[in-house]
């Protein structure tokens, strides 16, 4: 009857008990879609700078990201390459090799970094090949070298001039080659537009004597979601033979700049969460004090506070419930369209993104745990004003509440 | 053994700058089965006495015995579970819970008493048939007129199964056909199952029916005679 009782009683004035759904809907349905919008945007932007540079993980020497040492080189078997590919949820794996040599033209002598690729499947997961501009891209038996567009300008170099690498290998050995450009490529960062030498793989463990060995395995996945697991499984294959770096390990300024902006995303969550939890605690004040005479009858008559008290949560349970749901359901088909039609972003944040090597667009994400979060985070506002009638009810005294 | 003992009654309200004398050395006693009217002009402590007997509110001094117990030795929550299983309450406004139908405004005193659901259909049945309200068990407060509400409360304090009845001022709000029909229903169940009834009233016409008046002036029982 308690049950019932309540559920009567947010009927008796349906106007503010709808006021009060519709306070706690609205506020679900902006949180859902502010923190989608967030955190969608943070994994498109994991994603697309560890497609771009770094994989979400990557298999390496132990000891190579401290000193970047040839030294350091791994040799992974195709049978463990393959294992890795075929771990779920992982959509791609690309062995690299990178080293950094003085690379020269003509009279310009420039330090450059050099890696070493397999050109499919690094087309694969940075669609290199897309980013051509001049020339053609690389064969898997290719002698030529593709470069970034700002590197070529600096030497004044064109396709079909040689450039001279020279540098440092394995153990002391020396690295030497005569090249000649077969593409020039426009990659996002000026920093690596400048100093991106690519050339096949086996080319590379050629000339810097790293014969059959790495330096890096990078690691795509679908989701980030799945990176625990995919960690998990690599973990268990590298076998500590290997180290294994995850994509916030390789780019800290990358999630520092997220965290920096989660916190901000957090404090207009926050600001949005006590709007509505004043929103919240003044209907309940009123619906308080207009029943100050009504549970002064009942305390009268017998009804124990502590009972009267449950029969008000209940009622506050019921309206939060009603408008959180509904704002979660509410919110599925809003953020199902955006995930479809993202928003385009123009002006200066488009830039922003442009720069990054990003297509300027706010993501959104559909994770199930963001609509329940939300819809749990605001209804457990909605319930902490329940203490208002809580102590209301507990300092009254029935006498002065049935003489109003 | 009297139901209700009133020993050296005093009531004294220091809420404003000069203290109100409300209640004064009231002495009374009131046996089982009266039907006992609390009169006097407004202000002259009719209401507060109620409190005090129903254990809403506590004397400056003085006790309250009912049925042998002190009111002032029972904690706040004893005070409560006293006032369900032994005083029934009739307001002058009625008070019903206006989302509950008339049985269910009834089975409510007995929910709270934890009585069997099947007891408490079979109980507040029975109880709104004795208001003469049978067909009106599934109505809201709302749909029912005032002599109907009071009567609905009537049954609601009965169903209780209490020791006696305070009413403070229960047709104040009826017209004199509802007030004379309520006054009529609350003698019968006073004959009929031997309730005690105390209520509070200005109404002359309300006091010709009373067995025995109380009279307060300025807190203090100025006259006490029996009628009948």
């Amino acid at each position: 009857m308690y049950l019932s009782l309540s559920w009567r009683n947010i009927w008796r004035n349906k106007k503010r008990t709808l006021i009060l759904a519709a306070s706690v809907f609205f506020a679900v349905l902006l949180a859902i879609v502010m923190r989608s919008g967030q955190l969608g945007s943070y994994a498109y932007m994991i994603h697309s700078s560890a497609k771009l540079l770094t994989g979400y993980l990557q298999v390496q020497g132990k000891g190579y990201w401290e000193n970047r040492s040839l030294d350091k080189g791994i040799h992974i078997s195709p049978e463990d390459i393959e294992r890795i590919r075929k771990i779920e949820n992982v959509t791609n794996v690309t062995p690299r090799l990178e080293a950094f040599a003085l690379i020269s033209h003509l009279n310009h002598t420039k330090v450059g970094q050099i890696i070493g690729i397999v050109p499919e499947s690094e087309t694969r997961m940075t669609g290199l090949r897309d980013k051509l501009i001049e020339g053609e891209y690389l064969s898997s038996d290719s002698l030529a070298l593709l470069i970034g567009k700002g590197l070529a300008e600096v030497f004044q170099a064109n396709i079909g001039d040689s450039l001279v690498i020279y540098g440092q290998g394995a153990y002391g050995q020396m690295a030497v080659a005569l090249m000649p450009i077969g593409g020039i490529v426009d990659l996002p960062f000026e920093i690596l537009d400048n100093s991106l030498v690519f050339m096949v793989l086996p080319r590379a463990q050629e000339i810097f004597s790293m014969e059959n060995r790495i330096t890096s395995l990078p690691i795509m996945i679908d989701d980030i979601r799945h990176l625990d697991h995919v960690l998990e499984d690599v973990s268990v294959i590298a076998d500590d033979h290997w180290a294994i770096m995850t994509w916030d390990e390789m780019m800290p300024d990358l999630k520092e700049n997220i965290e920096v902006d989660n916190v901000s995303g957090m404090i207009m969550l926050a600001i949005l969460y006590v709007v509505i939890a004043f929103g919240v605690l003044g209907t309940v004040m009123m619906m308080v004090s207009e029943r100050t005479r009504e549970f002064g009858i009942l305390i009268s008559v017998g009804m124990r506070k502590s009972r009267l008290i449950v029969v008000t949560f209940l009622e506050s349970i019921f309206v939060s419930f009603l408008g959180a749901v509904a704002g979660m359901i509410a919110s599925v088909p809003i953020i199902m369209y955006l995930i479809e039609h993202p928003i385009h972003i123009s002006g200066e944040g488009a830039k922003i993104y442009e720069n990054m090597g990003i297509e300027p667009i706010m993501n959104f994400s559909g994770d199930p745990t963001i609509f329940v979060s939300q819809a749990l985070v605001v209804l457990a506002i909605a319930l902490v004003t329940t203490v208002y009638p809580y102590l209301f009810i507990r300092r009254l005294d029935p006498v002065r509440a049935l003489h109003g | 053994m009297a139901l209700i003992e009133l020993i050296d009654l005093n009531k004294i309200y220091n809420t404003t700058a000069v203290p109100v004398h409300a209640v004064k050395d009231v002495n009374l006693s009131i046996e089982k089965k009266e039907f006992t009217a609390i009169v006097g002009p407004s202000g002259s402590g009719k209401t507060t006495l109620l409190n005090i007997v129903g254990g809403l509110d506590k004397p400056t001094n003085g006790k309250v015995i009912i049925d042998g117990v002190d009111l002032s030795t029972l904690s706040e929550s004893k005070l409560v579970e006293y006032r369900l299983h032994h005083i029934g309450f009739v307001f002058q406004a009625y008070n019903l819970i206006p989302v509950l139908t008339a049985r269910e405004n009834v089975e409510f005193i007995m929910l709270l008493q934890n009585v069997p659901k099947a007891e408490r259909r079979q109980r507040a049945v029975e109880v709104l048939n004795a208001v003469g309200l049978s067909d009106k068990l599934d109505i809201r407060p709302a749909q029912l007129s005032g002599g109907q509400q009071q009567r609905v409360a009537v049954a609601r304090a009965l169903a209780s199964r209490p020791n006696f009845v305070l009413a403070d001022e229960p047709t104040a709000n009826l017209d004199s056909t509802s007030a004379e029909a309520l006054l009529d229903l609350m003698e019968e169940l006073n004959e009929k199952f031997d309730m005690t009834f105390i209520f509070s009233t200005h109404d002359a016409k309300v006091m010709k029916r009373a067995r025995r008046i109380v009279t307060l002036v300025d807190g203090k029982v100025d006259k006490d005679e029996r009628t009948r």
